[in-house]
């Protein structure tokens, strides 16, 4: 088992922190705050935090709306919501720049209106709020399952209106699920590759993201440049990591 | 709710019948709020694909099925499947039983480390690999002298998949094990059965719905992954192409039609994964 991670995780983890080590720090800093290397920061984390955000006031209200009411098909609308995780995000992103494309069903009402979203960055936060959203929808679920309905009616009966009710009641114990689960999505969205290739036009500077930006740097052959914006990403990643450990124990006070 | 609601306000009549016309209504709108931000994000795109596929009928698609590329990139996928799940099932069971049954130093860092391949970004866990066994990687010279290909041939691709898929078994077996406890396991032990015995007979059928949800997911991720394989692949026609490769490359080359045969075919495997994973949830709970 050990040979199997060493050989599987340790090793690739261990050839890419070696590779920047011997760029050494001068040179590393250069290739990371290039100014390309920082517009891609800029689409890939500004995108994905805005479009884990909206995924989850979205996804909060799914799972809202799949735990405490009844309505027609609700078994499968609840299985439906794991199809990001089963769907190859090749097949996301083909279907998503076909749909919002400005022929495709939605982009051609929305070019009406002058808005283009595939080949541009709204495009791009599409494919993030996709591919995010069964996260934000999978923890809140379970935490609200586990909520008694006894107390919002209490507080109702108290006189509270329902917006107190939601704010004061409902909230406080929702939150840390809630955060947890967008920075799930948001740390998910940041390294997604798959669906915004084919969704951006990957225009450097404007749509252009970290992801691709790594991959078109090794069809470049400049690995110094690739290994650099991976370990960006890669430190973020486990930043991301730290965060959501510690949004979890904080999240525990409740229990 | 509502019901209770209701029949609380026959019994006292008490002033609630407007609450409980205001809770509907708002209960409508909230409905129709998330099933219109599903259609619009989920369910459009996703009927769009089998659309796509079939708006001129079954023979655009037989036709691509017949093309030699795209059988190709089947087989790859299919080949690739059929060594990663393997793998990080073997991987992830024995992970998930050291973990759950042994207590030694590190046992908690190790817990977290086995979720780091869904950490990093595919794309990166592709260029870990590249650095790795590629010309100019840590085993590069060593591979080149013997004449062994890595990158930009199957192995890497396997490498990748199994990388990217390797927690999934262990994460949805660990729960299950912790949750059994010893007891079964020990009285097998008193009876006189060996580790292996032990092993096969009572450890295994006891988690194996759990088990079974895990290789699922893994191979649902196996088949579909795009990121880390294409980084490693090279994306060569007919010789290193996978399925969900062979789809974006047909879609930039202007033969949508063959993107989207090739797309409902993956498709399908979700739709097949997430039918599954319904029937498996519910034995597990059970």
């Amino acid at each position: 088992m050990f040979v199997y991670l060493a050989i599987m995780l340790f090793l690739p983890v261990a050839a890419m922190l070696t590779k920047s080590l011997t760029i050494g720090p001068a040179e590393f800093w250069r290739i990371a705050t290039s100014p390309l290397a920082l517009s891609t920061y800029d689409v890939t984390f500004t995108t994905s935090l805005i479009a884990a955000l909206i995924d989850g006031i979205f996804g909060l209200l799914i799972a809202w709306v799949l735990v405490r009411y009844d309505f027609p098909l609700k078994k499968l609308v609840d299985a439906s919501i794991d199809l990001p995780f089963a769907l190859p995000t090749a097949v996301a992103g083909l279907t998503l720049a076909t749909v919002y494309s400005e022929k495709g069903w939605i982009g051609s009402l929305l070019a009406s209106l002058g808005i283009k979203i595939a080949f541009t960055r709204l495009g791009v936060g599409i494919a993030m709020m996709f591919i995010s959203l069964p996260f934000v929808v999978r923890t809140v679920q379970p935490v609200l399952m586990q909520m008694e309905q006894e107390t919002e009616e209490a507080a109702w009966s108290m006189g509270a209106s329902s917006w107190q009710t939601f704010w004061r009641v409902l909230l406080p114990p929702l939150f840390p699920a809630v955060l947890t689960g967008v920075a799930l999505g948001f740390s998910r969205a940041v390294g997604e590759y798959g669906s915004t290739v084919i969704i951006s036009s990957n225009t450097p500077f404007k749509d252009l993201i970290a992801p691709i930006l790594i991959f078109q740097r090794l069809e470049q052959y400049d690995y110094a440049g690739a290994t650099v914006i991976g370990m960006v990403l890669l430190i973020v990643s486990l930043m991301m990591l730290l965060v959501i450990n510690f949004i979890q124990v904080w999240g525990k006070r409740y229990d | 709710m509502t019901d209770r609601l209701k029949s609380l306000t026959a019994k006292s009549n008490l002033p609630f019948p407007s609450i409980v016309q205001s809770r509907s209504w708002v209960q409508i709108i909230l409905i129709s709020i998330a099933l219109l931000f599903l259609s619009l994000v989920l369910y459009i795109p996703a009927i769009n694909v089998f659309y796509q596929a079939f708006h001129k009928g079954l023979g655009p698609f037989l036709h691509n099925l017949s093309e030699p590329n795209f059988q190709y990139a089947i087989k790859m996928t299919v080949g690739l499947a059929a060594i990663a799940v393997p793998l990080n099932t073997v991987f992830g069971l024995c992970t998930a039983w050291a973990l759950a049954r042994k207590r030694f130093p590190g046992r908690t860092l190790l817990l977290s480390i086995i979720d780091l391949p869904f950490a990093i970004s595919p794309v990166v866990a592709g260029l870990m690999i590249v650095l790795l066994y590629g010309r100019n990687g840590w085993f590069g010279p060593f591979l080149q002298e013997r004449g062994i290909q890595i990158v930009f041939a199957f192995p890497a691709m396997m490498l990748a998949t199994a990388f990217v898929s390797m927690p999934f078994v262990a994460r949805e077996v660990i729960p299950v094990l912790e949750e059994e406890g010893f007891d079964q396991e020990e009285a097998a032990y008193t009876l006189g059965a060996n580790s292996w015995q032990t092993f096969w007979r009572v450890t295994v059928p006891n988690i194996r719905w759990g088990l079974l949800y895990g290789i699922l997911l893994t191979n649902a991720r196996a088949m579909g992954e795009f990121g880390a394989v294409s980084v490693v692949s090279g994306n060569i026609a007919g010789k290193t192409q996978s399925l969900p490769l062979f789809v974006e490359e047909a879609y930039k080359g202007y033969e949508t039609e063959a993107a989207y045969s090739a797309a409902v075919l993956l498709a399908l495997l979700a739709v097949v994964t997430l039918v599954l994973k319904e029937i498996l949830e519910r034995r597990v709970k059970c």
